[in-house]
């Protein structure tokens, strides 16, 4: 028998069973929308940035008041443009549309750029992190192709697709290629030696280590960015930050 | 009478950067079926290389590994591993875990519902049923080697090869899984092979104990028979005078015939 199953009827012979009464709970209190406690987040939020941004508006006030100040102040600006943007949605003809037009083409661009950039970049790069030789010959001239600023496309691309609108997209692809790219091709490289091996035993073929194994970089990427807590994974690599950061810089 | 496993004069030699080192040296070594057998030595005299040989995830230098007549080149789901760190796929619950095994194993031999029941089959010979929707970081180291051993035995493996499989666990959850492991092997009849650095455990769960000698260019020194009828009961054990014989001899072999050196690394 063990100590505390000994001991257990002993004490049960000393104290005598409490009296019990039932006592009903109350109903549990129910989960109410707080909105003292979401304002006050809000406030936690937005203060902050409006009041440096006061603070900036008003330094650049102070700064381009004088005579013969180079650039307008904020006030000036606001008497000649406010119209422009009060009024974000007119449209008089193709070259005079308003800024929120503006604005919604250029997102269409990016988010066609990137996407492309997206699925080429992470076949790519899963290919060079596979295949030591697809590395040896690529490598190198991803290398010096990634250098190549963004301005400098522009004029080739222009040259090429004689029409602003591929070649704006060539642009946002070309130079979004290369980051995810290369940390494709460092997080499949870095995929555990034992994950490998299961993949082995298991006999799964290209694709099915694609599709089951692979995603040990992207997955455990995308949580560690989400839930914003450092992950063990050495296999994440940050491709899929696509806030146009030197992301490969910023392991997460 | 042909073995079940036949591990015939092998050699293992890396070689890297034209250095070639040795690492195992003429290694014979011949297994029946259902037998439960434990390679123990220092760390470093090259018995997970061994394993790895066996498993076919590397190439035997000279001589040949058979099993059941048929030369071992690849890595295959009839050698199923069970790895030291668990290598269960994070991303995965416990249940798809197994079941990454089993779809694959038994595509075309199993219907769906099938497959389904043959996983819970396995998680419930581990005891991990309950577990079944978890990932592998919400459960506890011995869940997973537990949920580990489940995926290789899913696999219907001929041989079952455990890598050190209880080494990172403490000392209480170890004899919960290997009184786990020596139940399945009583019910199912695996064959299984263990890289183990434990005496007592290679004593509690061997029908026989291969003991490697020190590394470079190990071999194999001494096989141990033991004795010990089954099923055995770790408690009366440890006053059983056949088990305490055993475990003396690997003593022996260990720390005063092939003591480890560490200069030698």
């Amino acid at each position: 028998m063990t100590a505390t199953a000994r001991k257990a009827p002993i004490e049960a012979a000393a104290q005598p069973a409490p009296s019990g009464k039932v006592v009903p709970l109350g109903r549990a209190p129910v989960s109410r929308i707080d909105l003292g406690r979401i304002a006050a987040n809000l406030a936690r939020n937005v203060i902050p940035p409006l009041v440096v941004l006061a603070v900036l508006l008003a330094i650049w006030q102070v700064s381009c008041s004088g005579a013969g100040a180079p650039l307008p102040p904020p006030t000036q600006i606001w008497a000649d443009s406010s119209d422009l943007i009060a009024q974000p949605f007119f449209n008089n003809g193709p070259q005079d549309i308003g800024l929120a037009w503006r604005v919604l083409i250029s997102l269409e661009r990016v988010s066609i750029g990137f996407g492309l950039a997206a699925v080429v970049g992470v076949a790519i790069g899963a290919l060079i992190g596979q295949s030591i030789w697809a590395m040896r010959g690529l490598d190198p001239i991803f290398q010096i192709l990634r250098t190549v600023p963004p301005l400098a496309w522009l004029p080739l691309s222009l040259a090429a697709f004689q029409d602003s609108n591929p070649s704006a997209i060539f642009v946002i692809f070309i130079t979004s290629i290369w980051p995810v790219i290369i940390n494709t091709a460092v997080g499949v490289r870095n995929i555990p030696e034992d994950y490998r091996n299961v993949a082995r035993v298991l006999r799964l073929n290209q694709l099915e280590f694609f599709l089951r194994i692979m995603p040990s970089w992207n997955s455990s990427c995308a949580s560690c960015c989400r839930r914003r807590r450092p992950t063990s994974s050495p296999a994440c690599a940050s491709a899929w930050d696509c806030r146009g950061w030197p992301s490969w810089r910023r392991k997460c | 009478m042909s073995a079940y496993l036949k591990i015939d004069h092998i050699d293992k030699s890396f070689e890297r950067g034209g250095v070639v080192t040795d690492v195992l040296c003429d290694v014979t070594l011949t297994i029946d079926q259902g037998e439960f057998v434990s390679i123990i030595g220092h760390s470093g005299c090259g018995k997970s290389t061994l394993l790895n040989l066996i498993a076919g995830l590397t190439r035997v230098s000279a001589g040949a590994i058979l099993l059941e007549g048929r030369e071992v080149n690849d890595p295959g789901p009839e050698r199923a591993v069970v790895f030291q760190n668990h290598s269960l796929l994070p991303w995965l619950s416990v249940y798809d875990n197994v079941n990454l095994a089993v779809s694959k194993v038994f595509a075309g031999r199993k219907s769906r519902a099938e497959r389904h029941d043959w996983v819970m089959h396995n998680l419930d010979l581990v005891q991990m049923a309950h577990a079944r929707d978890k990932r592998p970081a919400e459960i506890s180291g011995g869940m997973k080697q537990r949920v580990g051993l489940a995926r290789a035995l899913s696999m219907e493996p001929k041989i079952l090869l455990l890598d050190e499989p209880f080494g990172a666990l403490d000392a209480l959850t170890r004899a919960h899984l290997q009184d786990a492991v020596m139940d399945i092997h009583a019910r199912l009849g695996n064959t299984m092979i263990m890289i183990t650095h434990d005496v007592d455990e290679a004593v509690l769960l061997s029908d026989r104990i291969v003991m490697m000698t020190n590394g470079p260019a190990a071999h194999i020194g001494e096989i141990l028979d033991v004795p010990i009828p089954r099923p055995r009961d770790r408690i009366a054990l440890a006053s059983d005078r056949s088990y305490l014989k055993c475990r003396q001899a690997v003593l022996k072999f260990l720390y005063e015939r092939h003591r480890f050196v560490e200069a030698a690394e």
